[in-house]
């Protein structure tokens, strides 16, 4: 990325360790590992119940895992005062998949709120800051004072993006970024994701089953299947593992196509089952 | 935090260069994470360091910056970029993006005089529409129930039955307690001004008209505007958020005959019953507290009872309960159905029906109270 330097770090941004979930007799995850770095753009995929989104509530600290660690910038999510843990949720950026916008409150303060909460800022600077995170998710500013109720899929998403985005994290976890928008605005959303993401540098970690998204913006992917982290790699090496999954999610007829779309298509002649 | 010890925290120097003009640099981490602390300071020096002229800004020993730290910097400059300015290449764009934000013009909205006059009369309209809308609604449901009149097993008759539980018996219990309770109260209070006149019989008659006739009713009607009908509004909402009434409308199965008879039935039938309940209740409360106060003996209450109220009193009662069974389902109903998509629509919508659902409850009774005041009161 030649955006600016983040913070250096000695830790990584997030440090899973020995992560076991279990509900009942269910195990979901049986001691997983997973790092990521600071900088990446790390995408979650399984299948459904394979415990994606429950992983990343886990990092979110919104679940807390049977057994082991997480640890977001070095500090243990779980066993940590209130006080840092407070200090970690400014640091990070959440997009929900539904935008999760207050329904109560107008765009403008959807996004002013977390400003507003660090109670520094005054109104005007406050104003400043809406409108310029407005422009950069790509929102005309006379939507400003509209209540969320009235917009579009599309806009709930840029708009949660932007609120995700006011307070500069330097962690950002993507829900399912373009669930439920068209093919044409998902694309233009992955677009905003990337430029974002190469202006401010920050770390990234999705989860998505769209390939498309997947493909134009991971770094690394994560594979989760049976229990545990399946393979964590490069695009191109985590095609290359033979698995049922894998076979079935990126080798399928969508998969292949998706893969070939990619700016630098990822799929030599070696790959298995490429020839089907 | 890591890597705190490398960054330093955000300061302002100005600095004469001698030759008469001067030189403003800044230093050390411009972002979030230091301003948070300090932007009220921050924001003082950077503005006594911009009144200067011609000043020279040295931004070049910034270690770190976002476009908190930016928009901060740019603001003090009075919204442009100073002529002379050393930049980080990689902080031109942080600056880019702020200019942007030059152009704001802040929507200031109007101020309408008229407005409590319009806010009146769009209320008055409002309320028009309102009843209206339910008159509409109780119309479509008669008429989509007259195909169960060719087909009566084709029936809400489960659902039917389900209401009625859910209203009726399951709200045994308040409206027992709150009856009890009604009953001893008026029975204490009436009973202290009987004695002052030596009228200690009259309390069969006042406790026997005021609660078969007038209280049981309104206070059952209350409670279960306030348990039931809330309820049948929330229930009704969210199947309109998540899109299931649209569901069975296209599965070509009318809502007024699936969601909405059902309700309006089973209050009709639980509501006279439950009236029935909350009076007899309150007249063992009140027959108790008479004993105790008057001397009265239970016995001697209970068979003054037919001879102090006609049995007509009993009669209305029921009735009132099957009008305001029907109005309390209309109305919930009503409002569930005009919930929109949205979290805050639920609550408001709740909250209306209930207080629509009670003053309307009150207003029948009323009716009531001028279309029967010949009926059923024994003048002695």
């Amino acid at each position: 990325m030649n955006g600016p330097k983040p913070t250096p770090a000695i830790h990584p941004v997030i440090q899973i360790g020995g992560l076991w979930t279990q509900f009942d007799d269910l195990v979901v995850h049986r001691d997983l590992n997973l790092e990521v770095k600071t900088g990446e753009v790390v995408s979650l995929v399984g299948g459904s119940g394979s415990g994606k989104t429950t992983l990343m509530r886990q990092m979110l600290g919104l679940e807390t895992p049977t057994r082991g660690s997480v640890k977001i910038f070095g500090i243990s999510l779980h066993d940590s005062p209130a006080l840092i843990l407070k200090k970690i949720r400014k640091r990070w950026g959440v997009l929900f998949q539904e935008g999760a916008l207050y329904s109560a409150l107008s765009v403008f303060d959807n996004i002013a709120l977390a400003l507003r909460e660090l109670r520094v800022f005054d109104e005007g600077f406050i104003r400043d800051m809406v409108m310029l995170k407005l422009d950069m998710v790509g929102i005309e500013r006379r939507h400003a004072g509209k209540m969320p109720a009235e917009l579009s899929g599309g806009m709930v998403k840029r708009i949660a993006l932007a609120r995700a985005l006011v307070l500069e994290p330097e962690l950002v976890f993507l829900d399912e970024p373009t669930a439920g928008l068209d093919p044409d605005r998902s694309e233009s959303f992955v677009r905003l994701i990337e430029s974002l993401h190469g202006q401010l540098g920050f770390t990234v970690v999705m989860v998505t089953h769209d390939l498309d998204t997947l493909v134009s913006l991971s770094d690394k992917v994560a594979v989760l299947a049976d229990q545990r982290v399946l393979v964590y790699g490069p695009l191109e090496e985590v095609v290359r593992v033979d698995h049922p999954f894998i076979r079935s999610f990126f080798l399928g007829d969508r998969g292949l196509r998706a893969l070939s779309a990619a700016k630098e298509p990822v799929f030599g002649p070696a790959l298995p089952g490429a020839a089907r | 935090m890591p890597g705190a010890t490398m960054v330093s925290e955000p300061t302002v120097d100005t600095l004469q260069d001698g030759k008469g003009g001067s030189l403003i640099a800044l230093a050390g981490a411009w972002d979030i994470r230091a301003l948070e602390r300090q932007a009220r300071a921050l924001q003082q020096s950077l503005r006594a360091s911009a009144g200067a002229r011609d000043a020279r800004w040295d931004l070049s020993k910034v270690q770190r910056l976002d476009h908190i730290g930016a928009l901060l910097i740019w603001r003090a400059w009075g919204r442009k970029r100073p002529a002379q300015i050393d930049l980080r290449p990689e902080h031109e764009i942080f600056f880019a993006n702020v200019e942007g934000t030059g152009a704001l013009v802040s929507g200031r909205r109007r101020i309408d005089w008229f407005a409590p006059v319009r806010a009146l009369g769009e209320w008055m309209l409002g309320a028009g529409e309102h009843v209206v809308d339910i008159v509409r609604l109780l119309g479509q449901m008669l008429i989509d129930s007259m195909v169960l009149l060719r087909r009566p097993a084709r029936g809400p008759w489960r659902e039917i039955s389900a209401s009625v539980y859910r209203i009726g018996t399951q709200a045994l219990g308040i409206t027992a307690a709150v009856g009890f309770l009604i009953g001893i109260v008026l029975s204490y209070l009436s009973s202290e001004q009987l004695k002052a006149f030596g009228a200690n019989v009259f309390i069969v008659n006042i406790l026997g008209i005021g609660i078969i006739r007038e209280l049981g009713p309104v206070i059952c009607a209350v409670l279960v505007a306030g348990r039931s009908g809330s309820a049948i509004t929330a229930q009704l909402g969210v199947m309109r958020v998540t899109e299931e009434l649209d569901a069975l409308a296209v599965m070509g199965i009318p809502y007024t005959v699936r969601l909405i008879l059902p309700k309006v039935v089973a209050l009709s039938i639980a509501m006279p019953l439950l009236i029935l309940w909350t009076s007899g209740i309150a007249l063992v409360g009140g027959a108790i507290s008479a004993n105790l106060q008057l001397g009265i003996s239970v016995n001697q209450f209970l068979t003054g009872l037919p001879a102090a109220v006609p049995t007509v009193n009993l009669w209305l009662g029921v009735g009132k309960g099957v009008v305001f069974g029907a109005l309390i389902a209309l109305v919930a109903c009503h409002f569930g159905l005009r919930i929109k998509p949205n979290t805050e629509s639920l609550g408001a919508g709740t909250t209306n029906s209930v207080v629509t659902s009670i003053t309307t409850v009150i207003l029948a009774d009323a009716v009531f109270a001028v279309l029967f005041n010949d009926v059923g009161i024994s003048l002695l």
